[in-house]
């Protein structure tokens, strides 16, 4: 979907580079570890598809600083299809795999990861979800983008960009791993 | 796509849709909540005119693992037996508000009428329709023929199809609606069938099955097979003769004893036992065949239930918002 070439009529604005991508997921790999003074107990779960992605990098990242942590074993997928809120209202959706790490989840800190903050729903079905497989010590949420228009009462504990947008605009992120170029882009409706 | 009816209109990626969908069900059921909130607040009907262990505990285990609320009728103890019509029985579902209708009948092309009539706007899945269709039990034979190719290949099986697998289907393919549907459905996931039957337990008309016909069933397995399913001998449907003696049925078409020797023989030691139950132990599967470690009756059963909640989660979680053209959506935000 986010492959699809702008229409006619469609403006598009590139708001973060690769490397702006970059600097923002250092400073939140290094925010992460001083919000938690340092690694300890640190699990990473990307929301599919693009949050995944971005958990990994951040773990590389993290794993970089804090040489005690094993990049491979703190990161996690979480699929929150199933837990959403609008199932009877969109297009059937696929659930994609959902990937613990082997130690659980019991009394770490999960640091829920996206590409994207918006209404706010996608990140309730998750904490939904994360309810059935343990009981964290704490949750925290990590986005590349903040674009407002929250629907419910959910912010994030680290953001990448703060990106205040008209709900007509379109905010795409991609990435080299889903989409073979790291940008995020601003598409404004005609 | 609204009702899950037969495996013949079923196309590839439909077919391959449900098989991923199961894979991720499946690893629901090895957690410790073993349930979903998918389908929180929707009634599911299992509408039973002919008995069933599996299928109806497998349909109510897989609809309550998806959070549905399951109402079980039985025609037996009902008003069925008073001679309340199809139609009548379907319009009280209907004012009871369900969601989906999963339905058995002893009469082919039942659950085809329910859904097409306009009776109800209920979602129709086809739990086995005279000896016409079962294309939940076909689902769950190719879900558990694709994790036995990936155990092989040492690969993950979501994505992957059923290409170059050799299937012997044997037994009652006469009044077999699980041959009919696994046929349709093995070819669209590009494995190659052969039916293994006595011809007088072969329906007219099968060649014109995308499949091949043998009537020896050591032949067949000396070609080369990957996964044999016996099918169970259908007594309460046979109102003829249709061979001479179960002795005799057993040597010749049975896996037997001797025939589970041969597949060691053969080199196939990869080769799969399936049945689709409930087993005539001695008749058409021998006691060993059935407890090898070849036989996949209860991984199966299990699957049956990963696939039947895909089933009910694709068809009714998306179903207020009908788009007939793309059915599924993987990348829709």
């Amino acid at each position: 979907m986010t492959d699809s070439p702008a229409g006619p009529g469609t403006v598009s604005r590139v708001v973060l580079a690769a490397a702006d991508i970059d600097r923002a997921l250092t400073r939140i790999a290094y925010e992460i570890l001083e919000a938690n003074k340092g690694g300890k107990d640190l699990l990473l779960f990307g929301i599919p598809r693009r949050g995944y992605p971005l958990a990994r990098r951040l773990a590389a990242k993290l794993a970089a600083t804090d040489p005690a942590l094993d990049a491979d074993a703190i990161v996690g997928q979480l699929d929150v299809t199933m837990f959403r809120d609008d199932l009877a209202h969109q297009p059937t959706r696929a659930p994609q795999p959902t990937q613990l790490p082997a130690a659980g989840i019991d009394g770490k800190v999960v640091v829920l990861v996206d590409d994207v903050l918006y209404s706010g729903r996608t990140i309730r079905a998750a904490l939904d979800a994360l309810v059935d497989l343990g009981r964290p010590r704490a949750v925290r949420l990590a986005v590349l983008v903040d674009r407002g228009h929250r629907e419910l009462p959910i912010r994030a504990d680290h953001v990448g960009k703060n990106l205040p947008t008209s709900w007509r605009e379109k905010v795409r992120v991609r990435l080299t791993e889903t989409d073979g170029t790291d940008e995020v882009v601003i598409e404004a409706g005609a | 796509m609204k009702h899950l009816l037969g495996t013949e209109s079923l196309s590839h990626a439909n077919a391959l849709a449900i098989l991923d969908t199961a894979e991720e069900m499946a690893a629901v059921g090895e957690r410790e909540v073993k349930k979903l909130p998918a389908l929180r607040g929707r009634t599911v009907v299992n509408l039973f005119f002919e008995d069933s262990t599996r299928t109806r505990i497998s349909f109510e285990a897989a609809a309550k693992r998806l959070s549905a609320d399951v109402i079980n009728f039985a025609a037996k103890g009902s008003s069925v037996s008073k001679g309340e019509s199809l139609k009548d029985t379907a319009q009280t579902l209907e004012a009871m508000s369900a969601d989906a209708v999963v339905i058995r009948h002893h009469a082919s092309g039942a659950p085809a009428r329910l859904a097409n009539s306009g009776w109800i706007d209920a979602a129709v899945i086809n739990a086995g329709d005279g000896t016409h269709a079962h294309p939940t039990q076909a689902l769950l034979d190719a879900f558990t023929m694709r994790r036995h190719l990936a155990r092989l290949a040492g690969t993950a099986s979501t994505g992957t199809d059923l290409a170059g697998l050799r299937v012997i289907i044997a037994g009652d393919v006469l009044h077999s609606r699980v041959a009919r549907s696994n046929v349709w459905l093995l070819r669209t996931l590009g494995a190659s069938v052969t039916l293994v039957a006595p011809p007088t337990l072969l329906p007219v008309g099968v060649e014109h099955w995308p499949c091949t016909v043998n009537y020896d069933l050591d032949a067949a397995l000396d070609a080369g097979v990957d996964a044999v399913m016996m099918l169970r001998v259908q007594a309460e449907r046979m109102h003829n003769s249709f061979f001479p003696s179960t002795r005799e049925y057993a040597r010749r078409w049975g896996l037997d004893d001797a025939r589970l020797a041969r597949l060691d023989t053969l080199g196939l030691a990869d080769t799969i036992i399936m049945h689709p139950g409930p087993m005539n132990r001695g008749l058409e599967i021998s006691s060993a065949a059935a407890d090898s470690p070849r036989s996949t009756v209860l991984a199966q059963v299990r699957n049956g239930v990963s696939v039947r909640m895909a089933a009910l989660y694709l068809l009714l979680s998306g179903d207020l918002h009908d788009d007939a053209a793309t059915p599924f959506s993987k990348d829709a935000r």
